[in-house]
């Protein structure tokens, strides 16, 4: 589904990335981890498509399309979700009137007709109820003054929403709590089919014990150092990062 | 069809400003320049009584005293006042019937603007008096008010068939020497509405009005006078589109209010007159006076959405005169490419346990300057006045200018007022988040100004802030690289 070969990108003539490999296919869940100044969510907004990052060598394709030439919202139609580290917030614009008007953007880009109002209001109360939050915070303004943690369940309620092949979370779990996080990683998992998948970008391991990864890579430096199964994430957790740049130096 | 590459230029040229057309109505001119004879043509040429005439002429001696005022943050060329005619109407004068007696090329124009009177007519609770070129061409559900015992007609009818109502009023709010346009509207001023709510009516319907520029050179001087009898309610609606003109076409109306004891009025505006082409070139001057007084009890709202015009210079006031009374004030002003515009609002407290509450949001873009310039006024017996004004500007990109002049002058101890302001820019962060969700960025920037504006399209009547939020968007198309 997502293949990422040697890739190397910079912001401000400043590279980030020297030399990406991933391959992840569908049904698959990924972690990306690694200390801070890694380049993890550097990635992330790269296979977003920000202009502000130039892709210097390599490529990314999705679905074996080169995703070069597409700006950020024909990525987000192909099926690419990003759900951010630090969701910006827009003033007067409410939780329930942002998502219509992003269903309604990617129903449009596919040649549909706006749902109909019944259907959305459907799908809201649904999708909110699985994610246990509050009809009151649907009409509030997108991300204006919410906690950490409710900005990262409307993440992941935009996520419940529009149903992407490709979900890439990053930091999801920073600023939840124990009982956030639970939420929060239940709705992914539901979320999980064998026709998409998750990459999970994350500083700890914590989070990995609610959605369990299939494989795990260790971001080191602009590059993946290091791939393996959960149990990588559990010696990380252990040795701390340190070990790995021990063993690489 | 194939296009030759001439006509996609024209059809292209002609899609900026979507109302940007001109119809060929045979039009009845006066000769260019201002000067007492000109005046007295005008007034003897709509059959006005004596009385008029010389209100007219008072206003005119006033202006020739008076100088074209500069302080307001605005820089253009100050037009030539000899070079414009001040008189055009539609030759067919006559008062149609039914729509079948209207000149077809007229209905076409109407049609253009999307607001067919056929439509207008079976949508209930609409009555439209279009002003096409300064003459009232078509007066709607007339018969409907009439029940009702209101009147709402053009002015010059009033003046013919109420002459008491609109002598005792007319000017009242705004004294023709108030200031520079004020007279000159005062002097030339070629028509306008007039409404008159009695005792205790609730309006049923709103009342609207399309204003409209039609011939090149000819200045518009509206007149539009609203009088709410004791406890009666009223809801006005005020559209404007222009069509595009290469030289700056110059506008100022009057628009005067009354609100009598425990009398309401609502007064929405939407400003859609050509702003110039992308360079600058071209557009409407729109210097308006807008005032209006609230006796005991009685209240005044102002909603405006301003997003056309070269130059807008426009201060819709209420004198809060009557103990209780209370004024509003709620007002989104976009500026794009060259446009400037200084508005806002004045808030005069002289009666006991007076309100007022001021919105203003100025959206500036491309190179515009966007000024709010506001004053509020406890006067020495206005004894627990209060006044929240909040004043939110957001701009996009690196050239465009957001200004903010709040005066505040409170001569009584017991006064409180509040000022709130903030500025803002379009993040890239928002248009990016926006983007990654699939949503391209001009809806993005439309979610955005919406989002910003929305506390006063919220005080819009429905059908007007459907159309406004359309027009914020057609405003600030392009305006994000």
């Amino acid at each position: 589904m997502l293949t990422i070969k040697d890739l190397h990108a910079s912001v401000e003539e400043k590279e980030i990335l020297k030399g990406i490999n991933l391959q992840v296919n569908p049904g698959e869940v990924h972690a990306i981890m690694g200390p801070n100044g890694s380049g993890k969510s550097t990635l992330s907004t790269v296979i977003a498509g920000h202009e502000d990052y130039e892709v210097t060598k390599g490529s990314i394709s999705f679905d074996g399309e080169d995703l070069e030439e597409l700006d950020a919202e024909q990525r987000a139609h192909k099926g690419i979700f990003l759900s951010f580290q630090y969701p910006v917030e827009i003033p007067g614009v409410t939780v329930t009137n942002f998502i219509k008007t992003a269903i309604n953007a990617l129903r449009k880009a596919k040649g549909l007709e706006d749902m109909p109002a019944k259907d959305m209001l459907k799908s809201i109360r649904e999708k909110a109820a699985m994610l246990e939050i509050d009809s009151k915070f649907l009409s509030r303004s997108l991300n204006e003054g919410f906690s950490g943690g409710e900005k990262k369940r409307n993440e992941i309620f935009q996520l419940a929403m529009l149903e992407p092949k490709l979900a890439i979370l990053d930091e999801t779990d920073s600023g939840l709590d124990i009982d956030a996080l639970k939420i929060v990683a239940d709705g992914v998992n539901k979320l999980k089919s064998k026709d998409n998948a998750v990459v999970l970008i994350t500083h700890y391991q914590r989070l990995l014990d609610y959605i369990v990864p299939d494989f795990v890579h260790v971001l080191y430096n602009g590059r993946i150092v290091k791939s393996g199964t959960k149990e990588l994430a559990h010696e990380l957790e252990a040795k701390g990062y340190d070990w790995i740049k021990q063993e690489l130096a | 069809m194939a296009y030759t590459e001439e006509e996609l230029k024209k059809e292209l040229e002609t899609k900026e400003y979507e109302y940007g057309f001109y119809t060929d109505i045979e039009s009845d001119t006066f000769p260019i320049g201002l000067n007492e004879d000109i005046v007295r043509a005008i007034s003897k040429r709509k059959e006005e009584p004596e009385w008029m005439t010389d209100w007219r002429l008072k206003a005119f001696a006033s202006w020739k005293e008076m100088k074209e005022p500069e302080w307001a943050n605005v820089r253009y060329e100050k037009p030539d006042f000899q070079a414009i005619s001040y008189y055009s109407a539609p030759k067919k004068k006559d008062k149609y019937e039914s729509l079948d007696e209207v000149d077809p090329e007229l209905l076409d124009t109407f049609n253009k603007l999307g607001i067919s009177l056929d439509e207008q007519k079976k949508l209930a609770g609409v009555a439209v008096d279009i002003v096409i070129d300064s003459v009232s061409v078509a007066t709607t559900f007339r018969d409907t008010l009439a029940e009702k015992g209101i009147i709402f007609c053009s002015i010059s009818e009033a003046i013919k068939d109420y002459p008491d109502l609109v002598r005792k009023y007319l000017g009242t709010v705004i004294p023709p020497k108030d200031n520079f346009y004020a007279a000159l509207n005062a002097a030339v001023f070629s028509d306008g509405s007039f409404c008159y709510i009695p005792k205790g009516v609730r309006c049923p319907m709103e009342l609207s009005t399309y204003f409209r520029i039609n011939q090149a050179g000819t200045g518009q001087f509206e007149r539009t006078l609203v009088i709410a009898d004791e406890g009666s309610y009223v809801s006005y609606l005020e559209g404007c589109t222009a069509p595009s003109r290469d030289e700056n076409q110059l506008h100022a109306a009057c628009v005067e209010l009354i609100a009598m004891d425990d009398a309401e009025i609502k007064y929405s505006t939407v400003q859609n007159w050509y702003p110039g082409n992308k360079e600058g070139k071209g557009g409407v001057y729109n210097f308006v006076t807008k005032r209006g007084i609230c006796h005991t009890n009685a209240k005044i709202s102002w909603t405006q959405v301003e997003t056309g015009s070269a130059v807008t210079w426009k201060y819709p006031s209420c004198i809060l005169k009557g103990d209780n009374s209370i004024g509003e004030f709620y007002s989104i002003a976009v500026t794009n490419n060259y446009q400037q515009a200084d508005t806002g609002t004045k808030m005069v407290h002289i009666g006991k346990n007076t309100r007022s509450t001021i919105i203003s949001k100025g959206i500036s873009a491309g190179k515009s300057q966007n000024s709010y310039r506001g004053l509020v006024q406890v006067n020495p017996k206005a004894s627990n006045a209060r006044n929240f004004s909040q004043c939110d500007s957001l701009l996009m990109g690196n050239e465009c200018g957001a200004h903010t002049f709040p005066y505040i002058e409170a001569r009584n101890n017991s006064a409180q007022i509040e000022h709130e302001a903030t500025t803002s820019k379009i993040g890239e962060d928002q248009i990016f988040y926006c983007n990654q969700r699939g949503i391209d960025t001009e809806k993005a920037i439309a979610l955005i100004v919406n989002g910003f504006s929305k506390e006063v399209l919220n005080k819009l009547p429905m059908e007007f802030a459907v159309e406004a939020q359309k027009l914020l968007e057609i405003s600030l198309e392009g305006s994000v690289g």
